[in-house]
């Protein structure tokens, strides 16, 4: 890798040790693809992944001490993934009590650490960043050192930004030194199609099961999507931004994609087209079948596959402004329907601190809490992940939160039939 | 015996027992339950890892075609490493991914005496001949060593 006269001197130890570690740390990554430069990076913020104080990544706060100790903090302000504990998410003695005082028992020493690292305010914890509520939305172009893979994934493909799928870690190390790597999706030829997915079902296909079945099959790789525009038109307006949010998402937890385009859709596929898609791609045609076909292969973790669900979350990504108020009509609609006032299952919708702040000056608000829903911060991952929590029947319509937890996955028309019907 | 070439991504020398992913390995998922709750043998706990899901990962020749899943995977595989708690090896039929080498190279720089070779590149004729229980020797020019 060619390195800049400044680039080389923070190298070679002139800022001291620990930047010089920071810097090999990203020479080195970028080594292992063959990069031939840092660049700078031009967003206004970073976005970090590691937003948890878990006892057991004692690793990881040693190492932004380092930092800290070093004065060698981030150049950017930064937002960061979801607190893992919110009081009003329902869990029981046990639970709260294994999650204060043996799971997170870092958090707050963790929260004052990203204060002191640049972030952003204390209600900058979210996995949906780029909300327009929340403020951290990069430009066409901007070169980004995140991490959380929804966001990632979203940046790139929604909001045409530049960004690699970094590890947690890499990328407050980006935002220190204030270059990344240039490679992979950073470089145009990177975020060339190597596979051209049809979509051919006879109905808008479940975001989050549409994203599961090409992220399985294309991996890595990165998919250019023909078929889609038709269920989700040609505007991305809030509606469609949601869909790409969810499918996005889905696609990066149950693959590896970093960058999708919807053809007529995503901004470089406006501009470019099938220009995006590289001689001898692959293909994968979804239809109806298919997509039952994949939802039917998700193994059933629960110790009795006929529980009654004990807890439903949604918004794994957190839910954007416009889910909540749709949600919002479609549960009201369904009790009504069903001839029931109140959700059967505890239910709790997550979305961004700023997102519940602007949902909570709506009248939509008093009556999405009327119906018993309930609205969180939290991150539904971290909740679940513990031992309790792999005996309890929860289910969800995200598909990040089945892969990693044992949550079961449902469609949105069957989660919303089993919280306000009781059926499954 | 068979012999394999790759490229080195992080050095060094190491014997140990393949377990083989014959798909993407998800590291968050194969790693969170066990460093969380200490288990020692650190058994894969991705339930959609069906060649791994049960199976011991510490002190092993973990050969997979490459990693999946969130993007916490390198700082996971970095906390693995300062934990000694990591897989003694990774061999990587395909280039290794961007996850991976994050989670290799911050052990590397930041984890004192750690040693964890990570060749990429091997193969899909590595990964197709590799399986569970083979003994795996890493040579110094990063040859892979493949026993059965």
């Amino acid at each position: 890798m060619k390195l800049t006269a400044e680039q080389q001197a923070i190298l070679n130890g002139e800022k001291g040790e620990t930047m010089a570690k920071v810097m090999k740390t990203l020479v080195m990554y970028g080594d292992a693809f063959e990069a031939e430069k840092l660049v700078p990076i031009t967003s206004k913020y970073n976005h970090l992944v590691t937003s948890f104080g878990l006892k057991v990544m004692s690793p990881v706060y040693d190492l932004m001490q380092q930092i800290l100790d070093a004065d060698v903090a981030s150049g950017q302000k930064f937002s960061v993934d979801p607190r893992p504990l919110d009081d009003n998410v329902p869990a029981s003695f046990l639970q709260n009590f294994v999650f204060k005082n043996f799971m997170y028992t870092k958090q707050d020493f963790y929260e004052k650490q990203l204060h002191k690292l640049g972030l952003i305010d204390e209600n900058a914890f979210t996995c949906a960043c780029y909300m327009d509520e929340v403020g951290n939305k990069p430009k066409k172009d901007d070169i980004l050192s995140w991490a959380e893979s929804s966001a990632v994934v979203y940046a790139n493909s929604v909001l045409g930004a530049r960004c690699n799928r970094n590890s947690g870690i890499l990328d407050i190390m980006g935002s220190i030194v204030g270059y990344v790597p240039y490679f992979g999706l950073l470089t145009d030829e990177g975020r060339k199609a190597t596979w051209v997915v049809k979509i051919e079902t006879t109905k808008k296909p479940e975001a989050q099961l549409l994203g599961s079945a090409i992220g399985m099959k294309v991996m890595e790789d990165v998919p250019y999507v023909i078929g889609l525009d038709k269920w989700l038109g040609n505007e991305l307006n809030d509606a469609a931004c949601t869909y790409l949010k969810d499918f996005g998402a889905a696609t990066a937890s149950n693959g590896a994609v970093g960058l999708y385009h919807i053809e007529n859709l995503t901004p470089e596929a406006v501009e470019l087209g099938k220009k995006l898609i590289v001689d001898g791609a692959k293909e994968y045609i979804i239809d109806d079948a298919e997509l039952e076909r994949v939802k039917a292969n998700y193994p059933v973790m629960w110790k009795n596959p006929d529980a009654k669900p004990k807890l439903c979350f949604m918004g794994c990504p957190h839910m954007s402004l416009e889910q909540l108020k749709t949600w919002t009509d479609r549960v009201e609609d369904a009790l009504k329907e069903n001839g029931n006032k109140k959700v059967l299952i505890p239910t709790v919708f997550t979305a961004a601190p700023k997102v519940l702040e602007a949902f909570n000056k709506t009248e939509y608000a008093a009556r999405l809490k009327a119906t018993g829903v309930i609205t969180s911060y939290i991150c539904p991952l971290m909740y679940m992940n513990n031992p309790l929590c792999k005996t309890m029947p929860v289910i969800t319509s995200s598909n990040k939160l089945r892969t990693y937890t044992s949550a079961r996955y449902y469609t949105d028309d069957e989660i919303l039939n089993a919280i306000t019907k009781g059926g499954k | 015996m068979k012999k394999f070439k790759g490229r080195i991504v992080t050095p060094g020398t190491v014997s140990a027992e393949a377990v083989v992913s014959t798909e993407g390995f998800n590291t968050l998922a194969s790693f969170q339950m066990a460093l969380q709750f200490g288990d020692k043998q650190v058994k894969c706990g991705d339930q959609n890892n069906t060649d791994l899901y049960g199976k011991p990962l510490v002190n092993k020749a973990l050969c997979l075609p490459q990693t999946i899943g969130s993007t916490t995977g390198g700082l996971v595989l970095y906390c693995a490493c300062a934990m000694k708690k990591n897989p003694a090896c990774m061999l990587f039929a395909n280039h290794i991914d961007s996850l991976a080498a994050a989670g290799a190279v911050l052990a590397d720089v930041w984890v004192e005496d750690m040693t964890m070779p990570v060749i990429d590149c091997l193969g899909d004729e590595f990964i197709n001949y590799v399986k569970d229980g083979m003994k795996i020797t890493i040579e110094e020019d990063g040859t892979v060593v493949v026993e059965d």
